[in-house]
């Protein structure tokens, strides 16, 4: 009896303890979705004053003048989407050699000292890669390669206006350039585990077929992986989207749009790390806001569209099956 | 006296629960805002706590910052390189008090130019950084400059962020060509026409040592230290000045601090045949009725100190003291920090 009542105030002191855990796990989970609803509603809250005294226009309009009080938000933000484009456009790339090097065609005694590089590139504080962009790429850009890049790409009709600005280092492109070297490990480094999860037996089927490595790649690796691939992407873009402090080293800070890459530029994450600590007018801090509000918006998109994507992918994989 | 304050301190400790802050609160002063002056303040602040023991706690978030952060009372001072008109001071219930001058000072990376030979005047710096002038060999600075070799675009460098620099620089700027106030004004940050931006005195500093042909501007103690080419300016009486401790004093003695309320003058193109045409002096601001008037009493202790004893330190760093003429009438201003009674507080 003794024995059993003992048993009977262990398992509710289980019972209790599972209790606890449940509730402070849930309670972990639910502090997450408030933050997340306080951070969108202060916000909407303060970035109100913008919203509803400038309305959709502040996103159409190219003027920020801190003296005369007209903000818009058009130059930041078109900064930050052609920044993030060149991070990916070059990083997309390269990490997919990194990784298909990696998991497919690395000798085995390269593949962890190669691997950990990879990965200590992502551990690299961000303002390091801004040092290192105004200290030494920016300087040695303008040297050597951007005069070049000027006078042969530049030349080329049409597109060549991309390739024009002034050749001193600093600018959208090269905010570009460092964005895309941060975003590689990331990138890389989940395609290398997404591809390292293919079936090794699907794998030697195709070779045991006669197909090439790239046809490996290109037909089955691929295909396998894409949610993890988006996935991985979406990650740098995220980063690219959001980063602050490496884009404000180098791209410039000028509110200016135009299409020529080498001219001085601005993202959103820069204005705000530039203006936020001196705007003591309410209408320049609610712009600012609003521009972490357009950041905001944005991320959530690129989240959104990643999703929607996976979820077209997979259903057209059960249409072709 | 320090021991009476002890004794208080652990009175107050032993009365109130929440015991650490108030005892930490008596021997600590806390103040926020312009970055130019950080590092004599932080000097000072060193200095201070070794000969009195007590420290001051000085945070450079720039000088909007240290005027949102005295608004709001986080602080016991803020401290701005841009002066607070009087009605603004009389809104918040603020006393304003300069503590320190120094000069922004315009910087060229040339390799034909050693620093000082270039000379230029305020409506052509003007048009440099309105974009009308591009190129080095413009009529309007060879004009100015017979005997220099100069060629190549111009790469404007200015502030990213806002900064009392910056406003020293466009309001100088704005003072001597209508066109640059018509279009563009004065403020902590403005909208450039031209140019890259670099964040902070340090990030202009880089730029335009990475640039060849460029020109920014910055504080004198990063020009300095940065070793960056100055060039000359035509002052108003119409002389070429250098950038030079000497010439920032003679802007600083020639000012009405006494006929301008809250003592705000700016001093960006003052008279005199050796004035320095970009001087400017930093501000520290307090609430005039304080929350905790023995902290202020603290601030005004320190700064006190720091008038009488701390010019030495000033001119090792690049700064000009406040002349002795002009102390008395910041002691005069203090007396307007009361406690709730209405009492001086120092």
């Amino acid at each position: 009896m003794a024995r059993a009542n003992g048993s009977t105030s262990k398992a509710n002191s289980f019972a209790l303890q599972d209790k606890i855990f449940g509730y402070s796990t849930q309670f972990f989970a639910l502090l997450v979705l408030v933050t997340l609803v306080g951070i969108i509603a202060s916000l909407f809250m303060g970035s109100w004053q913008t919203l509803s005294e400038t309305g959709p226009k502040f996103f159409v309009t190219d003027t920020w003048d801190p003296v005369r009080k007209v903000f818009g938000g058009m130059a930041p933000l078109w900064g930050t989407i052609i920044t993030a484009t060149i991070a990916l456009v070059i990083g997309v790339p390269v990490s997919f050699g990194i990784a298909i090097f990696l998991t497919e065609m690395c000798p085995p005694a390269l593949k962890r000292p190669l691997g950990t590089a990879v990965e200590l590139l992502a551990a690299i504080p961000s303002i390091i890669y801004g040092m290192w962009g105004l200290f030494v790429f920016a300087p040695l850009f303008a040297e050597t390669l951007q005069p070049v890049m000027i006078n042969t790409l530049g030349k080329i009709p049409v597109i060549g206006v991309v390739f024009q600005g002034t050749p001193n280092g600093f600018g959208v492109f090269t905010a570009g350039v460092i964005l895309s070297v941060m975003v590689i490990p990331f990138i890389a480094s989940v395609m290398r585990d997404v591809f390292d999860t293919t079936p090794p037996i699907l794998k030697e089927s195709a070779y045991g077929l006669g197909a090439t490595t790239w046809e490996v790649v290109w037909n089955v690796v691929l295909p396998y992986t894409k949610a993890g691939v988006i996935g991985g992407i979406m990650l740098g873009l995220g980063r690219a989207l959001g980063e602050t402090m490496a884009v404000t080293f180098v791209i410039g800070n000028a509110y200016n749009i135009s299409p020529k890459l080498f001219e001085p530029g601005n993202s959103i994450a820069s204005s705000l790390a530039n203006e936020f600590n001196e705007a003591s007018d309410p209408a320049h801090l609610s712009a600012l806001i609003t521009l972490g509000l357009t950041l905001f918006v944005l991320s959530f998109c690129v989240l959104a569209a990643s999703r929607w994507m996976l979820s077209t992918l997979t259903k057209r994989e059960g249409k072709r099956t | 006296m320090r021991f009476s304050h002890k004794i208080l301190g652990l009175a107050a400790a032993m009365a109130v629960s929440a015991s650490a802050s108030v005892a930490f609160a008596q021997t600590t002063i806390t103040g926020a805002g312009a970055t130019f002056p950080f590092p004599i303040y932080a000097k000072w602040a060193d200095e201070y706590k070794k000969a009195t023991g007590t420290a001051m706690n000085y945070q450079s978030i720039g000088s909007g910052g240290g005027i949102k952060q005295i608004q709001s009372k986080t602080v016991d001072f803020g401290a701005t390189d841009m002066p607070l008109a009087a009605a603004d001071l009389a809104k918040d219930g603020l006393v304003q008090f300069p503590a320190i001058i120094g000069g922004v000072v315009p910087v060229t990376n040339m390799d034909s130019v050693k620093p000082g030979e270039m000379k230029l005047t305020g409506p052509v710096l003007a048009d440099i950084f309105l974009g009308k002038i591009k190129t080095w060999n413009d009529k309007a600075i060879t004009d100015l400059n017979p005997g220099l070799k100069l060629e190549g675009p111009i790469t404007v460098v200015r502030r990213s962020d806002g900064s009392g620099t910056t406003f020293v620089f466009v309001d100088y700027l704005s003072k001597v060509s209508p066109e640059w106030k018509s279009k563009i004004g004065v403020g902590t940050a403005v909208a450039w026409p031209e140019g890259v931006g670099g964040k902070g005195n340090e990030g202009v500093a880089q730029y335009v040592q990475r640039i060849k042909g460029s020109i920014g501007y910055v504080e004198y103690a990063y020009a300095k230290k940065n070793k960056l080419d100055h060039i000359a300016l035509k002052n108003k009486d119409g002389q070429f000045v250098q950038p030079e401790e000497a010439t920032f004093a003679a802007a600083s003695a020639g000012a009405d601090w006494k006929g301008t309320p809250g003592m705000g003058v700016i001093l960006t193109d003052q008279v005199g045949a050796k004035s320095w045409p970009m001087t400017s002096a930093s501000f520290i601001l307090m609430q005039s009725k304080p929350a905790k008037p023995e902290a202020s009493r603290e601030v005004l202790k320190f700064f006190e100190w720091a008038l009488k004893n701390g010019s030495k330190s000033a001119v090792e760093l690049d700064y000009v003291p406040i002349p002795t003429a002009t102390v008395s009438l910041i002691q005069a201003e203090w007396k307007k920090v009361t406690d709730a009674s209405g009492k001086a507080v120092f």
